[in-house]
């Protein structure tokens, strides 16, 4: 009787499809509906489709040639009706350099953090994994990677890899080589933190509950790894890669402002801001005061963005719901 | 206690293997020295291998790196390529200025976010919580050439052109010795790495408060009948300001690497700017000296910070 009673309460809330006539969420929805109430976050998102629009949308509309090759009659213009931005020391439409600077800098930021984190998470899965000496060496050569101060690695490891630069062709046009290096300079010095922060959570997952009921049950260490580490390690990637996007943004526009990165005329927010240094004096403001407008603006928004996915993934956040 | 000690100690003089092989693995492949006598008139081949071979250049890679590395040990980081003068004694021309720069502003950012953290914690969905929020989330977005740029722009240029007493831009010609000189251009680099720190640092602080607040000992407190002052300084902020005080201590031997950025942007003779100036040359001696030292300094802080830790907070146990 007893026994009846409880499967008789049991059973059904565990396989309901309804529960008091509504569905239950998924965890993918409950991330949803608390993104969606965060207004933060979402002012984030809009912020970052509208540069995405004006960057995209102005590329069609402006040809590329506009952005590189500049009217020497027209050197040092400030912001006028025909120049919005003005123009720089080459008579080069800053307006225009912004939305093909742009471009460069979103693409170089998010091919940086597509490798950042997959570096950052086979080694912090791997170290999670198998643990032992493997373990062991992976997380002290994170550790020593993190002790050395990051521009300094980056201005090493800029050095090593800038050697030949060539030119690539890519969707009909034409690019400096340091895009590329940039990139992979980037990616190579960042993925400490995720590294960390993915073998972290594995290992603090491992002792669950729910981990340990799986190992009851008989369920190999693979099986446990793919189906439940993986999967609950993979918000936290996604909150980290957002924020990485943004500090991936700003490490270009300092690799550039030193004049390490992206090389002339491939036009980036941050080698634009590097060459107006030396004409601050002559009180050329238009040409800092745009492109760095513009960073601050993505780096403002992908931030509130992230910090929204955080909370939206965290399941101890009740505040969004 | 010591056993967990030397084991990190241990652990650290492993950690400091890899970093120095990464290290002179990557000054190695960075640049060619000899590229700078390339060209030069009167310098026959011969010459150049003399150079190289004087330098050490012309070993395997592996046994300059031993070599380097035994000089190392015994506290000598060998002679810049190009100056000839000692690595040590470059660091040391360095380091003062870069620690006047770094220390001072350290010093207003923990007086600063200290009071924007406990206010914007304490006074939590206020107006003025609402204000230091937004502001530090914009400071914290902000690259730090953009802040630079902005007060250059207003307290240099602007005020010259207004004929206003301006502040200096750069730092090359000045004499450290003079006190007001070297005040004075401290004002700028020192405001914008405090408005890039402070915004960090303040969110941070807040959100450790606010979660120590909502803790059960907290209600307790309350509960008691003890004051709000007495509740918040005895009692939550000594607790939250452990986490504050970790990344503090573990952010202090960066100070040593000086800030580059905003060193190359002001003209300030520090670390940074040794490195960024001495790496672009291929001087690996320099470049592998300052490496080594933030880089030990770096792993040792980290040790003796969490050393302390379990003095402060006595429910952290070592293992």
């Amino acid at each position: 009787m007893t026994d009846q009673t409880e499967s008789a309460t049991f059973v059904p809330i565990l396989k309901a499809e309804t529960v008091g006539g509504v569905m239950p969420l998924t965890p993918g929805q409950l991330v949803w509906r608390r993104f969606r109430k965060h207004r933060m976050a979402l002012a984030g998102a809009i912020g970052i489709i509208l540069i995405a629009v004006f960057i995209i949308g102005g590329s069609i509309i402006v040809p590329e040639k506009a952005a590189n090759l500049g009217d020497l009659h027209m050197r040092m213009n400030s912001p006028t009706f025909s120049h919005f931005f003005g123009t720089d020391s080459n008579g080069r439409d800053v307006f225009n350099r912004i939305i093909y600077g742009g471009q460069i800098s979103l693409f170089i930021g998010v091919l940086a953090v597509i490798l950042e984190v997959s570096i950052g998470t086979v080694l912090g899965g791997i170290a999670a994994y198998l643990g032992g000496w493997v373990d062991s060496v992976i997380m002290r050569f994170t550790e020593a990677m993190l002790s050395i101060p990051s521009l300094f690695l980056l201005i090493v490891l800029a050095k090593v890899l800038g050697h030949n630069i060539p030119t690539i062709n890519f969707m009909g046009r034409t690019f400096s080589g340091s895009v590329v290096i940039v990139i992979v300079v980037i990616g190579l010095t960042s993925w400490m933190y995720l590294a960390r922060i993915v073998r972290s959570n594995m290992l603090s997952l491992r002792e669950m509950d729910y981990i340990s009921a799986a190992q009851s049950l008989g369920a190999s260490k693979s099986r446990i790894f793919f189906t439940h580490l993986v999967p609950n390690t993979l918000g936290l990637i996604v909150v980290s890669a957002t924020l990485g996007l943004a500090s991936a943004i700003l490490t270009e526009a300092y690799v550039s402002f030193l004049g390490l990165g992206v090389q002339p005329p491939t036009a980036t927010w941050g080698n634009m801001m590097g060459d107006s240094q030396s004409f601050m004096s002559q009180g050329a403001w238009w040409l800092w005061v745009f492109p760095s407008l513009f960073i601050v603006l993505v780096i403002l928004s992908v931030n509130l963005m992230g910090d929204g996915l955080r909370d939206a993934f965290d399941p101890h956040s009740t505040r969004h719901l | 206690m010591w056993t967990y000690i030397s084991r990190r100690l241990f652990q650290a003089l492993f950690i400091l293997l890899i970093i120095t092989g990464v290290c002179f693995l990557l000054t190695h492949y960075s640049a060619d020295p000899m590229s700078q006598y390339a060209n030069k008139q009167g310098m026959t081949a011969a010459d150049r291998a003399a150079i190289a071979h004087s330098l050490g250049l012309d070993q395997p890679l592996p046994v300059q790196y031993v070599k380097w590395l035994w000089f190392a040990l015994h506290g000598n980081l060998g002679d810049s390529f190009f100056s000839r003068q000692p690595v040590l004694t470059l660091i040391q021309q360095r380091l003062p200025l870069t620690l006047i720069l770094m220390v001072t502003s350290e010093i207003f950012i923990i007086i600063i976010s200290l009071i924007l953290g406990i206010v914007s914690a304490v006074k939590q969905y206020s107006a003025i919580d609402n204000i230091i929020t937004s502001f530090s989330f914009i400071g914290y977005s902000m690259p730090i050439f953009f802040i630079a740029f902005g007060l250059m722009q207003i307290f240099a240029v602007q005020f010259k052109a207004w004929h206003l007493p301006y502040l200096p831009t750069g730092a090359d010609i000045w004499n450290p010795k003079n006190i007001p000189a070297l005040a004075r251009h401290l004002v700028l680099p020192v405001s914008c790495l405090v408005i890039i720190q402070v915004a960090g640092y303040s969110r941070f602080l807040r959100s450790s408060i606010l979660e120590v607040l909502g803790l059960d000992y907290v209600r307790t407190a309350r509960a008691k009948g003890l004051s709000a002052r007495t509740m918040l300084y005895k009692h939550a902020l000594r607790n939250a300001a452990l986490p504050f005080i970790t990344i503090i201590g573990l952010d202090i031997p960066f100070l040593l690497g000086g800030a580059l950025v905003t060193e190359s942007i002001f003209a300030w003779p520090g670390m940074g700017r040794l490195f960024w100036e001495y790496a672009q040359r291929g001087d690996f001696p320099v470049v592998n000296g300052v490496l080594l030292l933030t880089g030990s300094a770096v792993v040792f802080f980290t040790i003796i910070v969490d050393v302390l830790y379990t003095f402060v907070d006595p429910r952290i146990r070592l293992s």
